[in-house]
């Protein structure tokens, strides 16, 4: 099937101001009327849940961790983009639109993209307006500085920790709706399934994760904004809870899954350092405006100490690659470039994984102190992990799944397939195409919860009656039933091996065929050993306690056994899409130099997966993508 | 805190970790062994290990919050050797490494001990009383959309320095749970502080510390009596300096006759 992404025709400066008059209203005195059941409390979830309670619907909003303002949002560390073009360094509306239109690959629909750049202003205003302490100049004005994949100075931000302030900013928006009485939260509560009835989303059954029960939650529409799944390579910069449930038994429901294989590695990771490691730590890609990457020229020198590497003997590489960008070049070429030179042999540290990021030539330009104002607090973070001092010695660095572009399908409302089922933020497929710009994360769950779903659901309420399904539905019970069998299913194998030493084994595959380089043959080993570990977990797996209780092996296990299903699809999308674009990268698919060889003849489309059920093929329903502002073009940062 | 641990060896390590297995059943401390721990694990990450072993025995592992394992989000939460979040400047007890330990060290691991935060099981507790204080008043009520540019009011890098110092508050509890008085005065503090020293925050400024005040108190958290223990716990170095900002604008407050005034509705 071809699928429709209902982008507005006509000027595309003109799209979303046509579109939001044209779109159907709900009138104020019925708002109350429907109620909205928003899934994730992190940038995305929250705006949203904060905006329509404001509006007046009658929201509900939950999320997995004890508070809202603990979702993974809050992690983000360097910015947010937005085109104000204060430092009147040449920056426009499009030219955020052509960046990150570029810098996705040519895999975005532009019209979703342009939106994105047009409001981005709107959520600076918003966010200083709520007290989101941005970074300000003497003079008492907004700062600027400039991330990966742009020449303009364009991304604001709150010290080391722009997602943290702009989560609790969201978060303060949402409480003060919590206080109205407009929005009820629900803290420690996991949607593990959806209810459909009569082709649309009608509600959620959840996972009381302090008491076990389960229990289904009706609404006029549902809209998930539950973040990325990199967690299916076990080591990311994911929090531990981050998982593909909510959208995978989404998935299963019948909403598609949009680019599966589109994941994005981030070049500035701290290096692994054994095997019981949990998790992988991000510093900011902002540590790239000051310290340059390299690794030893000679693989002799990889043991020595760094300060003892003459300046010849270093390779700069990507300065000496991309020279226009330097250390700025898109996190997917940094990324591929780190694991080239360490392919070759010229890594540092444990197990040869690591490039360096020097500060040295920085601070001798700027001073200790200038370096101590900007990144401070990363270089205490790195020194807590790795009990190195950044400012005496280069930092160690490696790339790490960070962020998925994939995500539910959704069309230019941000509504699946399913009518009434919205999906936002990290969660979609939509803006960043094959390859996510940094500080474009932030931008686009703002955008999406402050200034698009706030529109867009009126055009899908209006025209639905409110209250149409009660709890006592047969569709809710059925539910209710299959999520408890599920659940003793996962008690009742009692076999010998840990989640969590499944979730290694699967991560470990993962991550060395279908991570950063992937290959037919790779993929296609994936494909045959998912399905047995699979069983293996289903038969082997020993989850500890009981279903009605607190009890964290069990949410665990099914956060696992989605993973187990959904890796495969990944590998899948990754197999069948035989080219390299973004965060894809195809060995067999590559020029001479080694940058990523996109084919537009033939894969110029969103992949949208539809599941058929355990042991059934997925079908593959293709959204074509049109370029008709940004011309197609080999991405080059040279 | 034990002495800096040498070399890179492997550690074992006795826990004696509180274990209770709900809020209104009894509790009791039980000692596990932690073995083959290296420097390099994080204090989480020998949780892990512990827990895995656990499993393993047939015994229930230990339940304890976290999420993000980078110091920010502010889950993980724990009192270490009787020191929330174990004691190291500025470190979150995910973001504490075992290289402060050596071998044959003991351990004492307990919940959060506040009257605020009732236990939910073994060191997991209910904060839901800091979202309570934030839901009284802890924002500034402006609509999405119709707001001015941001540039339109200049702040002086001083006061959104200021701001950024109390809003670098990751809302753990750990403030709380130092307390002799179980009082989250360094968390509502840097909340009022952090909207009082900008213009933004100006206008609902002596309603939102009257009713955070009213909300302490009607929440189970105690008052300040100069202890300084929630400075000195603060895995993200509030300064007690903003409970005094707290304080006076609690008297601007009292002086303008809003203390007991109803905090801003949704209009």
């Amino acid at each position: 099937m071809i699928l429709d992404g209902k982008a507005p025709t006509g000027r595309i400066e003109e799209s979303w101001d046509k579109h939001r008059f044209e779109l159907k209203l709900v009138n104020p005195a019925n708002k109350r009327k429907y109620k909205v059941l928003v899934v994730g409390t992190g940038l995305a979830g929250a705006s949203a849940a904060a905006s329509l309670g404001e509006l007046g619907y009658n929201v509900e909003a939950f999320c997995y961790q004890d508070s809202p303002r603990r979702a993974h949002s809050i992690a983000a560390q360097g910015g947010i983009n937005a085109a104000k073009n204060y430092p009147n360094d040449g920056d426009s509306i499009y030219r955020l639109f052509y960046d990150t239109i570029k810098g996705g690959d040519f895999r975005a629909r532009e019209a979703d993209v342009w939106r994105l750049a047009q409001v981005s202003n709107n959520i600076i205003d918003q966010c200083v307006a709520q007290g989101v302490p941005f970074a300000r100049d003497y003079a008492g004005y907004l700062d600027t500085r400039s991330f990966g994949g742009a020449q303009v100075s364009r991304t604001f931000y709150a010290r080391g920790q722009t997602g943290q302030q702009l989560l609790l900013g969201a978060y303060t928006a949402l409480s003060r709706q919590i206080k109205a009485g407009s929005v009820k939260l629900f803290p420690r509560t996991e949607m593990l399934d959806l209810v459909v009835v009569d082709g649309e989303a009608k509600g959620i059954t959840v996972r009381d994760l302090v008491t076990g029960e389960i229990r289904t939650h009706v609404g006029d529409a549902v809209v998930l904004a539950t973040g990325g799944y990199v967690n299916v390579f076990y080591l990311s910069t994911n929090a531990m809870g981050c998982s593909v449930t909510a959208i995978w038994k989404a998935a299963k429901k019948g909403a598609y899954f949009a680019n599966p294989c589109f994941t994005q590695i981030h070049p500035t990771c701290i290096p692994q350092a054994g095997d019981y490691q949990s998790k992988l730590t991000l510093m900011s890609e902002s540590l790239r405006n000051d310290g340059r990457v390299w690794v030893p020229k000679k693989k002799e020198d990889c043991n020595k100490p760094p300060n003892e590497i003459g300046e010849d003997d270093r390779d700069y590489y990507l300065e000496r690659k991309y020279p226009t960008f330097g250390n700025l070049a898109p996190r997917d070429i940094s990324s591929r470039a780190a694991k080239e030179a360490c392919d070759d042999g010229r890594g540092v540290g444990p197990g040869g994984r690591g490039v360096y990021l020097d500060f040295a030539a920085s601070i001798k330009r700027l001073g200790e102190n200038v370096i101590r104002e900007r990144y401070g607090n990363l270089f205490e973070m790195y020194e807590r992990i790795t009990d190195e001092d950044g400012y005496k010695q280069p930092m160690r660095i490696y790339p790490a799944p960070h962020y998925s572009m994939g995500g539910l399908w959704v069309d230019y409302n941000l509504m699946s397939n399913i009518p009434g089922l919205f999906v936002l933020g990290e969660a979609n497929f939509s803006v960043h195409g094959a390859n996510r710009l940094g500080a474009s994360a932030l931008m686009q769950g703002l955008a999406d919860g402050y200034f698009v779903i706030p529109y867009t659901i009126g055009g899908y309420l209006a025209a639905a009656k409110p209250g149409k399904v009660k709890p006592d539905h047969a569709e809710c019970l059925k539910s209710i039933a299959d999520v408890q069998e599920t659940e003793k299913k996962l008690l009742g194998v009692n076999g010998k091996r840990t989640v969590t030493e499944f979730m290694r084994e699967l991560g470990s595959l993962m991550w060395n065929n279908v991570g950063m380089g992937r290959s037919e043959a790779s993929l296609t080993e994936a494909i045959q050993k998912i399905p047995a570990i699979r069983e293996e977990f289903w038969k082997n797996v020993k989850v500890s306690g009981g279903g009605m209780e607190t009890n964290q092996q069990l949410e665990n296990a099914g956060r696992t056994a989605d993973f187990f299903e959904f890796s495969e699809l990944l590998a899948r999308d990754a197999l069948h899409r035989n080219e390299s674009c973004g965060g894809h990268f195809r060995e067999e698919y590559q020029y001479p130099d080694g940058e990523a060889k996109r084919d537009d003849a033939n894969f110029c489309y969103v992949a949208a997966w539809e599941l058929k059920g355990a042991g059934q093929e997925p079908e593959l329903h293709k959204e074509p993508l049109k370029f008709e502002n940004v011309h197609l073009a080999v991405r080059s940062y040279k | 805190m034990s002495a800096q641990a040498s070399g890179h060896g492997t550690m074992n390590i006795k826990l004696i970790v509180w274990r209770q297995a709900g809020p209104d059943k009894p509790g009791n401390f039980e000692t596990y062994e932690a073995k083959g721990i290296t420097p390099h694990h994080s204090f989480l990450e020998m949780l892990d290990v512990v827990n895995e072993d656990l499993i393993k025995q047939g015994k229930d592992p230990i339940t304890f919050d976290h999420d993000c394992r980078e110091g920010i989000c502010g889950t993980c939460s724990a009192v270490v050797n009787g020191v929330p979040h174990g004691g190291q400047k500025r470190t979150t007890l995910c973001q504490l490494h075992m290289r402060k330990f050596k071998d044959g060290d003991s351990i004492y691991l307990e919940p959060w001990r506040a009257r605020a935060f009732p236990i939910i099981r073994d060191l997991m507790v209910d904060r839901g009383a800091l979202d309570r204080l934030i839901q009284a008043a802890g924002w500034i009520s402006c609509h999405t959309g119709g707001v001015p540019d941001g540039n339109s009011t200049p702040i002086a890098k001083r006061d959104a320095d200021y701001a950024m110092d109390a809003a670098e508050c990751i809302g753990c509890g750990a403030c709380v749970a130092a307390c002799p008085n179980g009082a989250a005065m360094l968390f509502g503090g840097a909340k009022v502080a952090q909207y009082a020293a900008l213009p933004q925050g100006q206008v609902e400024a002596p309603e939102r510390v009257a009713a955070m005040i009213q909300a302490m108190a009607e929440n189970g958290f105690g008052n300040c009596s100069n202890h300084y223990e929630c400075q000195a716990a603060c895995p993200k170095g509030i300064d007690v300096k903003f409970i005094t900002r707290l304080n006076r604008e609690f008297y601007k407050a009292l002086v303008l006759d809003k203390v007991g005034a109803t905090p801003p509705k949704k209009s």
